[in-house]
């Protein structure tokens, strides 16, 4: 019944996102106007049926309703009950449904809350998200309905697959997808001001809290999504280039230059034109990753089904969307003149080389994430991975974060690089120092010698704007951007640390004994068999001690699920102030003579295969991305607080006025 | 369907090989370092760009499939014989196509993939001066 009832609210909610692209796209028209009250209440109720929908679907999972096709499909009753409410999104039907949930609770709460633009631009606003959504909605009601029952009913659901059975699927994709969708907002705006030619400061103080919003989300989705790859693939790569991983950092980096252009056209209304075009394409990487993910099209664990006509569908639907912002755009880019003039060495200058900067890096993760489909349709299977990816990209990033260690000091329009050379000097030396210890140490190879030098300089220079201020006044959006800018320095850093000083050590281990790895011994100290609510596993009794000191027991195991039948490897990680050990507990070993492996009793006396890697910093890489998510939301807060300010300053400015009226009137 | 057809060749072929493989010992070096570590660095840096081909977007060097281990074992086995990485990558490129290398070469279908760094630096750069000529000339 209730699958029912889900349904039912998702075609309620699809309906009510026509009305609402009808009566918003005829209320800026003058013979519509009366039209023009209803858009708002229309874009709130269809967000609460549209979350109704997904409650009811998330309902199924938790009580492991197998009439329900997807439910039977993916789930099982013997799951956690994290799992059973997690894989709600653990497939294709159901991320869909979470994407379209997010984006209407998101357009019912724009509805809500923003007052700052003419009601006309909020309309069209209002209209182009109801646009977009209805295309989403399409595809879950006519090519992937997440509520279809199953008759017979199974006894037993499929079940999840393990590698998703991890907390991390109850926080990456949701994060992940409030990020996309976030985006769709500032496309909504971008495209409601092209429409009613309202591309100004205003529009972009409007717009820039949710594409910093969206922003926050998408980086702390990528960095939970790197460390959870990190340490559930147990091999101890964190950043692989997969097609998916890319899907999900084009609209970041899209995002990153929109957040940013967006800052120049609110303080000085100049890259105008720039600006929506950076909206327009910033959603768009969000579709493309959306149409690379749930296509099919690659084979990845993210890619839960493979249905050629729901590829089709997606194209279709992002060829709609895309192509219909582009035509618009290219109808009013001649009316948005680009605005402000300012010279290279000013705040707008290293803005918009950075800008640049970051689109070439998102064309070359663009090219070298579709190549390969392109070649695969002309017949020859080409593979594009990090040999390609880092260091084309780095053509890029390397100048762009010079540029950013050095814009935060200029000023905005004109500037001098003369007036803020002597406080390079500390940077400067930073980076020095680290190139020269580097290569003392010798051995680091290009790639992690260029980041090992550029990063100690980046986080210099990102406190540079705070010198000679006095810290308890400067505004809160500074100190989001100083944060920020210091993150990616200390990303940066671990990156670096990693690819440059990572130690492994394979080893077939007897029990008692010991590896050396890294400055860490470690000794297998035993193997037992422990179980889980679904699985079973051969849990490593390892115990590692560091130059002498207090030993540190790790527990990694060898998991076996037993719906789906499948074994995965649990790392076991300890992390120190300057880095991670991090262990993996692999099959029993045949023995030396060509032994058969020891039967189960006998766990204690063969060898049992152990991965060990040292890996000096690197939890400052996801301690880097959490640093600039902190930032984003700083900025977000600051921002906030200064259109509250004015909101109720405005307030307050009407009601003295009134009163001095109703005095005046008195007094007549 | 050509992709369905060739993954089921590709699994067949696999079968056939792993069966081959259950009477020949396994490979010795899948989960074994070389005991020099210059050779076994140049071991991991060669894993590392390339692909594990029944794995999801992984290099061999972070995979569990028995292929991976294989090919790794291969590498090991042949880097301690003193051959150059690139030497060895060609011979699996020969084997296994160019599918199996991350690091895509420059031929006849895959140029664009390096044309366009370059493309981009060009607009990059046009981008930015006719920005910042006009601002020049107003201010």
């Amino acid at each position: 019944m209730l699958a029912e009832l889900g349904l039912a609210a998702l075609w309620l909610a699809a309906a009510l996102a026509a009305l609402q692209l009808g009566a918003g796209m005829l209320a800026i028209t003058p013979k519509g106007a009366e039209l023009a009250g209803i858009v708002r209440p229309l874009a709130v109720v269809q967000g609460v049926l549209v979350a109704l929908a997904f409650a009811a679907l998330v309902s199924r999972f938790a009580v492991t309703d197998l009439s329900v096709k997807l439910v039977a499909e993916n789930s099982h009753s013997a799951k956690p009950m994290i799992y059973k409410i997690a894989g709600t999104w653990g497939n294709h039907e159901g991320s869909m449904l979470l994407w379209v949930t997010i984006m209407g609770l998101a357009g019912g709460f724009v509805a809500l809350v923003e007052r700052r633009l003419p009601e006309r631009t909020m309309l069209a606003t209002l209209g182009g998200q109801a646009f977009v959504s209805l295309g989403f909605y399409a595809f879950l009601l006519l090519a992937s309905n997440p509520f279809e029952r199953l008759n017979p009913v199974p006894a037993e659901g499929n079940g999840l697959n393990p590698l998703l059975q991890d907390p991390g699927l109850a926080f990456h994709p949701p994060t992940l997808y409030v990020g996309y969708v976030g985006l769709s907002v500032a496309f909504s705006f971008a495209i409601g001001a092209l429409i009613t030619r309202e591309v100004g400061p205003a529009f972009a103080r409007a717009m820039r809290p949710w594409v910093l919003g969206a922003w926050i989300f998408l980086t702390l989705g990528i960095t939970a999504g790197s460390y959870w790859a990190y340490y559930v693939l147990g091999w101890g790569g964190w950043w692989f280039w997969d097609p998916v991983e890319n899907a999900s950092l084009m609209p970041w980096l899209a995002a990153t230059a929109l957040l940013h252009s967006c800052s120049v056209l609110a303080s000085r209304n100049a890259l105008r034109a720039w600006t929506v075009m950076l909206g327009v394409v910033a959603f768009s990487m969000s579709m493309v990753g959306t149409f690379l993910v749930r296509s099919g099209i690659l084979t990845s664990v993210h890619a839960f089904a493979v249905d050629p006509k729901r590829g089709s569908f997606i194209l279709a639907l992002l060829a709609i969307n895309i192509g219909a912002a582009l035509v618009l755009f290219g109808l009013r880019a001649s009316t948005v003149s680009e605005g402000e003039r300012f010279a290279v060495t000013s705040r707008e200058g290293a803005l918009v080389f950075n800008n640049v900067m970051l689109s070439s890096i998102l064309g070359i993760v663009l090219l070298g994430t579709l190549y390969p489909l392109v070649t695969e349709a002309m017949g020859v299977k080409v593979s594009v991975g990090p040999p390609y990816f880092t260091p084309m990209s780095a053509v890029f990033a390397v100048p762009m974060l010079v540029v950013m260690a050095v814009g935060p000091l200029l000023r905005w329009r004109r500037d001098r690089l003369a007036r803020v050379r002597a406080g390079l000097l500390l940077p400067l030396a930073a980076s020095v120092l680290a190139a020269v210890l580097a290569g003392l140490h010798g051995g680091v190879a290009l790639m992690p010698f260029i980041g090992l030098t550029l990063a100690p300089g980046v986080v210099v220079a990102s406190l540079l704007p705070l010198r000679g201020r006095r810290l308890r006044h400067v505004p809160l959006a500074t100190w989001g951007m100083v944060v920020a800018h210091l993150g990616i320095g200390v990303a940066l850093m671990g990156m670096a640390c990693d690819s440059a000083f990572s130690v492994q050590r394979l080893v077939a281990a007897r029990v008692g004994e010991s590896t050396m790895v890294g400055p860490w011994a470690v000794k297998l100290a035993g193997v037992a068999p422990v179980a889980g609510q679904n699985w079973t596993a051969l849990e490593g009794d390892l115990v590692a001690s560091r130059d002498g000191s207090g030993p540190v027991r790790l527990a990694p195991q060898s998991r076996t699920f037993w719906a789906p039948v499948q074994t995965t490897s649990v790392s076991a990680l300890h992390t120190v102030w300057d880095g991670q050990l991090y262990t993996v507990l692999g099959d029993e070993v045949a023995d030396d003579a060509g032994d058969m492996p020891t039967p189960a009793s006998d766990l204690a006396h063969s060898r049992w295969q152990l991965r060990l890697w040292w890996k000096p910093f690197v939890p400052l890489i996801w301690a880097g991305g959490a640093l600039v998510a902190l930032g984003g939301a700083l900025a977000l807060l600051g921002r906030l607080a200064t259109d509250l300010r004015r909101y109720v300053a405005r307030g307050k400015i009407v009601d003295r006025k009134q009163r001095q009226a109703l005095a005046r009137g008195e007094r007549a | 369907m050509k992709r369905l057809v060739g993954l089921v060749a590709g699994v067949a072929l696999f079968g056939a090989s792993a069966l081959a493989n259950d009477t020949m010992p396994a490979a010795p070096y899948a989960y074994r370092q070389l005991s020099d570590p210059a050779k076994e660095a140049r071991a991991v840096a060669l894993m590392e760009t390339i692909r594990c081909l029944v794995c999801q977007s992984q290099s061999i060097a972070d995979s569990d499939a028995p292929i991976a281990g294989d090919m790794r074992s291969q590498i090991r086995q042949r880097i301690d014989a003193g051959e150059d990485p690139e030497a060895i990558r060609g011979w699996l490129v020969q084997r296994y196509g160019d599918y199996v290398t991350y690091a895509p070469r420059v031929t006849p279908v895959t140029w664009p993939l390096f044309a366009a760094p370059l493309a981009l630096l060009v607009l990059a750069a046009l981008l930015l001066r006719r920005r910042f000529k006009g601002g020049e000339k107003a201010s």
